[in-house]
């Protein structure tokens, strides 16, 4: 099991605890720069373990850096804090956003990132809880963290916890029968305390969704569900703080994360074949270049 | 050949009852304990726990992936779920929910099948759980209990309830007398040895047990020393017991209400056949079942004192005995 890098999650307390009084406006180009930096991260991984998931890795990254930057209650020098927040990357695919992101948080120390999918490391192609703080669950196969999500918002209810529990869905994923069961029972209990955020890039492994299995209208499947649905652009953190708010109707909440695949790479984005290609070296530095502007 | 048919005397139970009691009472003692289901109230004997608890039954409805992944997400908040579903709807439909969410994630969760084996007869193959032992047996840091009688299925509630990790465990359905001394251990890789015995050596679980014992009297009655160990834990197995038993009997005779295609005989033959190779019987299901209730079907398998005195009396030939 990893653990934390104790001066990083003091510097990520103080940078969360400074936002309180914040203006939104700092508090979104703060958001913005984070992004910037986690998605360098994640190119860099994925260059040195020529391995990685690096479209959806880059189209999640601004979703994860607002819950972790700004909304997520969570100590990363105690990730098993029984009324934590929960957070679950139920497409655990993008397993180099995840990691990145919670090693700027102090989960563990950054330098870990270089052993990504190398024999033996503790970071590999997909979450282990038993090895990564911060990791609720492990994922991979899909449609398995929905359900999991489920479980802790019902823990939390019967404990009487304030605890609130997130997961990041892919939107292929949603063609996964587990997940309606999920939704149907979160639905059926009103889990106002968990919020299910689906990562619209509109791809999936080998084609377009719609063209693949059409998702369509998500919105209204969502709603009959029995959930409050929030349909936002997934790269305005502005808009992704609003869509995380709490509910507002006792029902849980659906965020439908308008996002682009590949984003922040102009020659990745919205291409099926970035799902898991590995960049050339001389695509990392034009992709490194592009986004260090 | 002598008929060995002998007729069951002693009282028998279904020991969902034990099960719906200690759950209650764990219930009671610690406020951590909830049931989750799948629309299976009544077959899983929840009625009173609901009663008592009705926050704490959380039933998500005909959907056993959701049914095991809202398990882990209980274990994960801090809760001690007994996730309760027909054993073959909760080990074949949420496998993967099994390996993923429960052992591979270290969720502590309590995987208990219901109406397991052939309990369900009539039913047919569809509602048969003779492969949960074989699946489950392949998924690491997943211990697999098969229970007994009433004190074996008291003491593997409480072992799994106090356990680190999630476990399976079969809640028998199929009416068997008390076998099991109450003093008898229940750990894990600890087997029981019920009757001790020189020329070979009958291992059986569940609703075997008691067949296995009736046929090691008739056995004695034909001057042959029959042992009858029983592995509550069919992983992990009690290895030294059974290495034991190949060395000092000369053949050994698994039987089991399941598959004998991964269960407990191919995880006793494994350990035989490398660490002190004998000759073996598996006694066990083979094929999808026909029509038939759980007694007949029991008996179409051969999974009676008759059929263990057969195999029994086989493997000695086969040895020259």
């Amino acid at each position: 099991m990893l653990t934390a890098d104790t001066p990083t999650a003091a510097r990520y307390r103080d940078a969360r605890r400074a936002l309180q009084g914040s203006e939104q406006d700092d508090v979104v180009r703060w958001l913005q720069s984070v992004s910037a930096e986690i998605r360098i991260k994640i190119i860099r991984m994925i260059d040195t373990a020529q391995l990685g998931h690096v479209g959806g890795d880059l189209s999640v990254t601004d979703i994860l850096v607002t819950l972790f930057g700004a909304v997520l209650e969570v100590d990363p020098e105690d990730p098993r804090a029984p009324d934590r927040d929960r957070f679950i990357l139920s497409k655990g695919h993008c397993a180099a956003a995840l990691y990145s992101t919670l090693a700027w948080c102090g989960y563990f120390p950054e330098a870990e990132l270089g052993s990504f999918m190398a024999p033996l490391s503790p970071l590999n192609g997909h979450p282990n809880r038993r090895k990564v703080p911060g990791v609720e669950t492990n994922t991979g196969p899909l449609g398995h963290g929905f359900p999991v999500a489920v479980g802790c918002a019902l823990a939390a209810r019967l404990r009487g916890s304030a605890s609130r529990t997130v997961v990041v869905l892919g939107d292929g994923e949603m063609q996964e029968g587990s997940n309606w069961e999920a939704a149907m029972t979160a639905g059926h209990y009103g889990l106002s305390s968990l919020t299910a955020i689906v990562d619209r890039n509109r791809l999936q492994q080998g084609a377009r969704t719609e063209e693949t299995k059409a998702l369509e209208p998500l919105d209204a499947k969502w709603a009959a569900f029995g959930w409050e649905v929030r349909v936002v652009d997934g790269h305005d953190h502005a808009a992704l703080l609003m869509a995380l708010l709490p509910s507002a109707t006792g029902r849980p909440v659906a965020v439908v994360a308008n996002t682009i695949k590949g984003r922040g790479v102009s020659f990745m984005e919205d291409r099926v074949e970035w799902h898991h290609k590995v960049p050339t070296a001389d695509q990392v530095r034009a992709a490194i270049e592009e986004l260090s502007r | 050949m002598t008929s060995v048919s002998v007729p069951v005397v002693a009282p028998a139970y279904d020991c969902r009852q034990v099960f719906a009691e200690e759950l209650i009472a764990l219930a009671r003692a610690d406020e951590r304990v909830v049931a989750v289901c799948n629309d299976s109230v009544g077959s899983s004997n929840l009625v009173e726990f609901r009663n008592e608890f009705p926050d704490r039954l959380i039933n998500v409805g005909i959907a056993e992936q959701d049914l095991v992944g809202v398990g882990a997400g209980l274990a994960n908040g801090g809760l001690i779920p007994f996730v309760s579903a027909a054993g073959p709807f909760l080990t074949g439909r949420a496998l993967e929910q099994i390996k993923a969410d429960c052992a591979y994630s270290g969720h502590k969760v309590i995987l208990c099948g219901q109406s397991p084996g052939m309990a369900y007869g009539e039913l047919g193959p569809t509602h048969h759980s003779v492969e949960d032992l074989s699946w489950l047996r392949a998924i690491a840091d997943l211990p697999v209990l098969v229970p007994t009688d009433r004190a074996q299925t008291r003491a593997a509630i409480r072992w799994a309830y106090a356990a680190d990790g999630p476990c399976y465990l079969r809640i028998p359905r199929f009416r068997v007398p008390d076998t099991i001394p109450a003093d008898a251990l229940f750990e894990p890789g600890r087997a029981v040895t019920l009757r001790e015995g020189s020329d070979v050596t009958i291992i059986a679980i569940g609703t075997m047990v008691s067949r296995a014992l009736q046929a090691a009297e008739v056995l004695e009655s034909e001057g042959v020393s029959a042992r009858v160990i029983n592995t509550p834990f069919v992983d992990p197995l009690d290895e030294d017991t059974v290495v034991r038993a190949a060395v000092e009997t000369r053949g050994i005779v698994t039987v089991e209400e399941a598959t004998i295609s991964g269960g407990l005989g191919a995880a006793v033959a494994s350990v035989v056949s490398q660490r002190h190779p004998v000759p073996m019987r598996l006694l066990g299901v083979n094929g999808f079942a026909p029509t038939g209730d759980a007694a007949y079907l029991l008996n179409h398998f051969g999974l009676t004192a008759d059929g263990i005195h057969t195999a029994v009396v086989d493997v000695l030939e086969s040895v020259g005995a």
